[in-house]
């Protein structure tokens, strides 16, 4: 196949080869169907698989969310979009209340095989109500599970898990990666679906741990390339999924390193990599040399202007100073 | 099922053993829990009873339905049996939740009552859910859900009403409007007095019916439903009733004006269904006697099976979290 395969062809192609698998997966969403998704996501789905498996929805996420729970209460695998992260907030009682809980306030008897895609992370200016990153938000309720690839191969590996998952996963895709076909992994058999729980080594070191996801990822491997012209090997390793998540994978690079940062796009307070610095430090205390850095964006909410959107958010240029900083101090 | 007018003696005593059994196991609830049996909260359904036995009088096994915090009355219409409901309120691992559910989550999903809500408004969307699937499966399956005049102020409401009468989903909307949200009287918390002119802005069916007549309330369903079953969508029923107790058990509600609830309490559904038991169909007080005796034994018999089954071990808090934990990492 001569075009490339992009993040946006990983996820469809997962969606559709599970549809063909299973007349009970459906996806629902605003413009989903007949429109092909507003990011051209879902394009010529509708036409395969028909309005049986393509529901699309009045702008209503809290029934949008709510109709797929409880669908997949009657058995069914929906595949709920939401078109942007920040909107999921319309439907958190859905998400948080009813989906991530009703398994075990069943005591088991209700089942709940639900995926929620969420397109997420900056869009260059689109400001601070269509540019957020709030995997931390999912990751501290228990019940969920959250899913953030950074790869074309990656994403359609782990939506396929995440739609034959049993339970609700929140699936994060970076509306910037879309179009992007790097980061093959060179192993992986993009038709096999991606068990959770085992991040990858994106580039191998031995100065310094840096835990990375979705877009950021790019922008740290950048900083790492640059870093490694003076001599500072960083180790950048990607999570792939956030709960369930990779803690013996990351514990084993700390100990090679002896160093940990986490660099990722969402606000730095509270962000997913408090807790993974939380845990580090006490978990991995005795590997560690250093205090555990987190780089994430500035605690704002994201700015219209291209050069305040640059200021808030980490770049390459900024992960690569605060390394070099840390390693100066801390190498 | 058969229609309302065609209905046996047997059945219509079938009725009122229903709604009977309803009022005495919140009775008999509250006072269990004013022993220190049941830890928590409870929602009595008390004077409702005809809402919940007349709907369910109209439902398939195919069926399935949502409900509210005030849920036992609809989880007992559907035949759970009480004395699982009670192990579940006394938190014993038998419980229909393995006690990790309590009075707010109560469920029995193999006679299609998919649980009790602890969010007002909370199980509207799921049934609409459970209609979509059930019509994606061209099952014959309709979907219930029951929720109160406090419900219909919510955006889970609007949305899901809209969302099913768009896609002509087979599922029944029924509004027990008790006059009142919690502590605020219906007039305090919305403009208009009757609910069911809402479903005209969402271009569906509604129907307002006297919610403390059991078979008014069996007839208005069993037309719904039709109408669910032949695909011509949504209806929104609304029932008029009170609440005998307050919002919670241990609410005075003071809230409510004295001539208001002796009015009402004058409209016992079960008393009403009484009276017309014996005037028009020629049953006998023993044999009500009779009901109401059975009715008691049941349920003596359900709470003391409940006070035998033994509590869940403390490492049970961690199962059920996910199906798959992925070996104990997704718990970390």
């Amino acid at each position: 196949m001569s075009k490339k395969f992009t993040y946006a062809d990983a996820i469809r192609q997962a969606i559709s080869e599970e549809m063909d698998a299973n007349s009970d997966v459906f996806m629902i969403g605003e413009d989903v169907g007949e429109s092909g998704g507003v990011f051209g996501v879902s394009q010529g789905l509708w036409e395969k698989h028909g309005a049986h498996q393509m529901w699309d929805t009045p702008i209503s996420e809290e029934a949008i969310v709510g109709a797929a729970v409880g669908a997949a209460m009657m058995g069914a695998r929906p595949i709920a979009e939401i078109m942007f992260s920040d909107f999921s907030m319309l439907a958190m009682d859905m998400i948080v209340n009813q989906a991530a809980k009703l398994h075990y306030m069943t005591g088991g008897q209700l089942s709940m095989p639900l995926v929620i895609r969420m397109v997420t992370g900056e869009g260059g200016s689109t400001s601070a109500q269509h540019s957020q990153s709030l995997e931390a938000m999912f990751t501290q309720v228990p019940g969920l599970k959250v899913v953030a690839p950074s790869t074309p191969e990656e994403a359609k590996g782990l939506l396929r898990q995440a739609i034959q998952d049993p339970d609700p996963v929140i699936f994060f895709e970076h509306k910037l990666l879309y179009g992007s076909s790097g980061g093959s992994t060179g192993e992986t058999v993009p038709d096999e679906p991606m068990r959770f729980g085992k991040g990858r080594i994106r580039r191998e070191g031995s100065d310094v741990t840096i835990v990375s996801y979705l877009r950021t990822l790019n922008h740290t491997l950048k900083a790492a390339e640059k870093l490694a012209e003076d001599g500072i090997s960083a180790e950048v390793w990607d999570p792939r999924t956030l709960v369930p998540f990779d803690h013996d994978g990351l514990s084993a690079s700390i100990k090679k390193t002896g160093r940990l940062v986490i660099a990722h796009e969402a606000p730095i307070r509270g962000g997913f990599g408090a807790e993974i610095a939380a845990w580090a430090a006490g978990e991995c205390f005795d590997d560690l040399k250093a205090p555990v850095v987190r780089i994430g964006a500035q605690n704002s909410p994201i700015p219209y202007s291209p050069v305040l959107e640059d200021a808030v958010l980490p770049r390459p240029a900024s992960i690569e100073q605060t390394v070099r900083n840390f390693m100066h101090q801390h190498g | 099922m058969t229609e309302s007018q065609d209905k046996t003696r047997e059945e219509r005593l079938e009725l009122f053993r229903q709604m009977l059994c309803i009022r005495r196991f919140e009775e008999k609830a509250a006072r269990l829990r004013a022993k220190g049996l049941i830890p928590g909260f409870l929602h009595p359904y008390i004077g409702q009873e005809a809402v919940a036995v007349g709907i369910c009088d109209q439902l398939q096994d195919s069926d399935v339905l949502t409900s509210t915090h005030r849920g036992h009355g609809h989880m007992l219409a559907r035949g759970a049996e009480p004395r699982r409901m009670y192990a579940e309120l006394y938190a014993r691992k038998t419980g229909y939740n393995g006690s990790k559910g309590g009075s707010l989550h109560m469920i029995d999903r193999e006679r299609g009552f998919l649980g009790a809500n602890g969010i007002v408004g909370g199980g509207i969307p799921l049934a609409t859910g459970a209609a979509l699937q059930l019509h994606r499966q061209k099952s014959e399956g309709i979907a219930v859900t029951f929720f109160g005049d406090g419900a219909t102020n919510e955006g889970s409401f609007h949305e899901s009403l809209n969302l099913a009468s768009l896609w002509k989903l087979p599922i029944l909307y029924v509004c027990e409007n008790n006059l009142y949200g919690e502590f605020t009287r219906q007039d305090q918390h919305q403009s208009i007095k009757d609910i069911a002119d809402r479903a005209a802005s969402y271009g569906m069916t509604g129907v307002i019916a006297d919610g403390n007549d059991v078979e008014e309330m069996s007839k208005v369903a069993a037309a719904a439903a039709a109408r669910a079953r032949k695909g011509e969508g949504p209806t929104l029923i609304e029932a008029k009733t009170y609440r005998h107790r307050g919002h919670f058990e241990g609410d005075m509600a003071k809230y409510r004006p004295k001539d208001e609830v002796e009015h009402w309490m004058s409209r016992d559904p079960i008393d009403l269904y009484s009276v017309r038991l014996i005037e028009e169909f020629s049953v006998s007080e023993d044999e009500l006697q009779a009901v109401r005796d059975a009715v008691e034994k049941q349920l003596g018999e359900a709470a003391e099976w409940a006070n035998e089954q033994p509590y869940p071990d403390p490492s049970e808090s961690t199962e059920d979290v996910y199906v798959d934990n992925y070996e104990g990492a997704a718990l970390r």
